[in-house]
């Protein structure tokens, strides 16, 4: 996994609260056996005015004009902002490969759904939880100045716009360690292979019928 | 000893190593696996070298992209078929045991899993799969992982995580006739809201969820998720032990009996203390309807369509404005009065045998709306068809102008042929109502499977009693 690094952004105000996976990424794309090539597609029925195709060549569909991430000053945002329980619904994966294969490294909400939460930590993309006056803020901020620049420094645990407001944010100090050093988590546990090896012994004394086969 | 809650005693059971960060790797008794989610998660296998942990623990089943039409002609859609290939190919290069496209047991993992016995309670079960949290309502701890997850557990069988606070709700009362579970948790989503369970394990409790079925429960527990708890739970008593009784893979003889010793002591204790519960009184009920693009969004059958102006703030009247302009529905009409499209019965949240049995009880002898244009019934699995057919429900169903398919995800997410048209508005059992969930631009509402087939014989919601 790519180690995250500190960066700067336009913010891209994306405000609605549920954002469902659906949205992020249509089921459609899931149909793909790879772990890459979702970013044409994130939010693909808002960004887009035709239903898209998986495989297919995106650069000359219509755009809707009205979604955030076809204006010029947002499209190349790389930090996203949006409302209340951010990634509902689906575990689909593929909704944070989507987003990090477009560029978003960070997303800002007042709450997270857990499994998309999880699961962006094992790609790289760090999901920011900011008090809801913080993100009115924000938004307000980029409604009535335009635009806002912030820095994400997950070291410091830290944000900072460009007005030189900060804000601080908390982190499992594991999740945070995992981003920083790009960790394979697989790795990670398999140095517990003894405790896991006794654990199977003792329960399978327990509880054998656990421990039958599927076959 | 401290009284402790079901969850706890679950995720205690299963602790292989307690880290002073606060995060605990535990040990995972059961994977369940399906095409869409798992193809990434074996490639990850092969690239770094590694052989699944325990092979013989993990299940896998093809069911979001299959067919429920002519199943002998394959799959049509070429990236379906890739996807649903790779499955076979990877179980078959892993050791793991698969059921099929044309395996009778086929069907929807999360009603393949409880009626096989392959779910038990006391296990640690996972999948690629949101819905996961269904199985919990054996008393198992059930929940939904990411491909990056899957590849883990394959590897290791244990899943680094963090523990939950522990969420109940008690739904006590006799149900009212034509309500049914589907309609209890319905309503616990519009009372608690789509994200207030996240971060909770949610046991659902009290005298309404003792009486209701296996089925039942497991309709209340595969809905955990659209709360926002990745797991939902309800303690072990007769009517699981029951249910366990004879299935595939439950134990047999004597361990049986065992096991079902063990199993009974999986309840919460009486005074177990959660760090959050809800009261719902399951006997002024009435069946519920979502009019929106959110689960949340929910009112019952006498009610009429909401007014964003009077929202509880100004996020959830945009929301609301929103939803309402892609539902093409206007604030003040009766939701009785909407008329439909088509009709979806089937999916994990409605797709058991039970769930026929309701919709077939409302469907005999009546006819599908001239306005109807397509009535589906898609069972959850082979053998629910199976016993359908046994019982003559599927005559039902095609006399009065459904149609009967196999077994699969179908129309609940519209990764096969069966899907909306943009624009298009459906009455479906099953669990999600967002925007283009069943197809580009399609109008989900979410009911019980009564209320659908009501939906079908009216053309518009109707209260199942009162047809
Ligand atoms: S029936 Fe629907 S909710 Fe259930 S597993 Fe299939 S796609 Fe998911």
């Amino acid at each position: 996994m790519e180690k995250f690094i500190r960066y700067s952004s336009t913010i891209v105000p994306l405000d609605r609260s549920n954002i469902d996976t659906d949205a992020i990424i249509p089921k459609q794309f899931l149909k793909s056996v790879e772990k890459s090539g979702f970013g044409d597609n994130l939010f693909d029925t808002w960004r887009y005015l035709d239903q898209g195709e998986p495989g297919q060549d995106c650069t000359g569909r219509p755009l809707n004009d009205d979604f955030v991430l076809n204006h010029d000053s947002y499209r190349d945002g790389r930090i996203l902002m949006s409302r209340e329980n951010f990634g509902c619904g689906s575990s689909r994966e593929h909704a944070v490969w989507a987003l990090r294969d477009f560029g978003i490294r960070t997303v800002l909400a007042t709450s997270f759904a857990d499994i998309f939460f999880n699961n962006c930590f094992k790609n790289g993309v760090l999901p920011v939880v900011l008090p809801g006056a913080d993100i009115d803020r924000l938004f307000a901020s980029d409604q009535d100045e335009g635009p806002v620049e912030m820095e994400v420094d997950l070291a410091r645990q830290s944000l900072t716009t460009g007005d030189g407001r900060v804000y601080r944010f908390e982190i499992d100090e594991f999740k945070k360690n995992c981003l920083l050093d790009g960790l394979d988590d697989i790795a990670l546990t398999l140095q517990y292979a003894g405790d896991i090896h006794d654990y199977e012994q003792r329960r399978a004394r327990q509880v054998p019928w656990l421990f039958h086969d599927l076959d | 000893m401290t009284e402790t809650t079901l969850y706890d005693k679950l995720w205690d059971a299963h602790l292989v190593r307690q880290s002073d960060d606060g995060t605990a790797l535990i040990y995972i008794d059961r994977q369940l696996l399906h095409e869409v989610t798992s193809p990434q998660a074996f490639a990850g296998l092969r690239e770094n070298g590694r052989r699944p942990h325990r092979r013989d623990t993990n299940l896998a089943v093809a069911d979001h992209n299959v067919p429920t039409t002519n199943r002998s002609a394959g799959i049509a859609d070429p990236v379906s078929r890739l996807q649903v290939e790779t499955l076979d190919s990877n179980c078959a290069e892993f050791g793991i045991t698969e059921f099929a496209m044309s395996d009778p047991r086929q069907g929807i993992v999360h009603v393949v899993g409880p009626e096989q016995g392959i779910t038990q309670p006391g296990m640690t079960i996972v999948c690629g799969d949101s819905h996961t949290a269904t199985h919990g309502a054996l008393g198992a701890l059930a929940f939904g992982i990411g491909t990056s997850e899957v590849e883990h557990v394959l590897a290791t069988q244990c899943l680094v995580a963090r523990k939950m606070k522990n969420l109940r709700v008690n739904i006590n009362g006799r149900l009212p006739d034509g309500v049914v579970s589907k309609d209890m948790i319905l309503a616990v989503i519009g009372m608690i809201g789509t994200s207030g369970g996240t971060g909770y394990a949610l046991e659902f409790a009290g005298s309404a969820v003792r009486d209701a079925s296996m089925e039942g429960r497991l309709t209340l527990c595969n809905m955990a998720i659209e709360a926002g708890a990745r797991v939902g739970l309800i303690g072990v008593d007769g009517v699981t032990i029951e249910y366990m009784r004879g299935r595939a893979y439950s134990p047999q003889g004597p361990e049986f009996d065992q096991a079902s010793q063990a199993w009974l002591e999986l309840q919460s204790d009486p005074g177990a203390v959660f760090d959050l519960e809800y009261d719902l009184d399951a006997s002024d009920l009435r069946p519920q309807v979502t009019w929106g693009t959110s689960p949340e969004m929910v009112i019952s059958i006498d009610d009429v369509i909401p007014d964003p102006a009077n929202a509880p703030d100004k996020v959830r009247s945009q929301d609301w404005s929103r939803a309402l302009e892609y539902m093409d529905l206007i604030p003040g009409a009766p939701i009785s009065s909407v008329v439909l499209d088509k009709v979806f019965i089937g999916a994990c949240t409605n797709g058991r045998i039970e769930d026929l049995r309701a919709a077939a009880a409302v469907v005999k002898g009546r006819v599908v709306a001239d306005t109807v244009k397509q009535a589906l019934v898609v069972p959850g699995s082979g053998l629910v068809k199976r016993q359908a057919e046994a019982e003559g429900l599927d005559q039902v169903f095609t006399e009065a102008g459904f149609e009967w398919r196999e077994p699969g995800c179908s129309m609940c997410l519209a990764m096969n042929d069966d899907c909306l048209e943009p624009g298009e508005r459906c009455a479906a059992t099953s669990n999600r109502n967002f925007e283009g969930r069943q197809g580009y631009r399609g109008r989900t509402h979410l009911v019980s499977p009564a209320m659908a087939a009501a939906a079908a014989i009216a053309g518009h919601f109707a209260d199942p009693a009162k047809l």
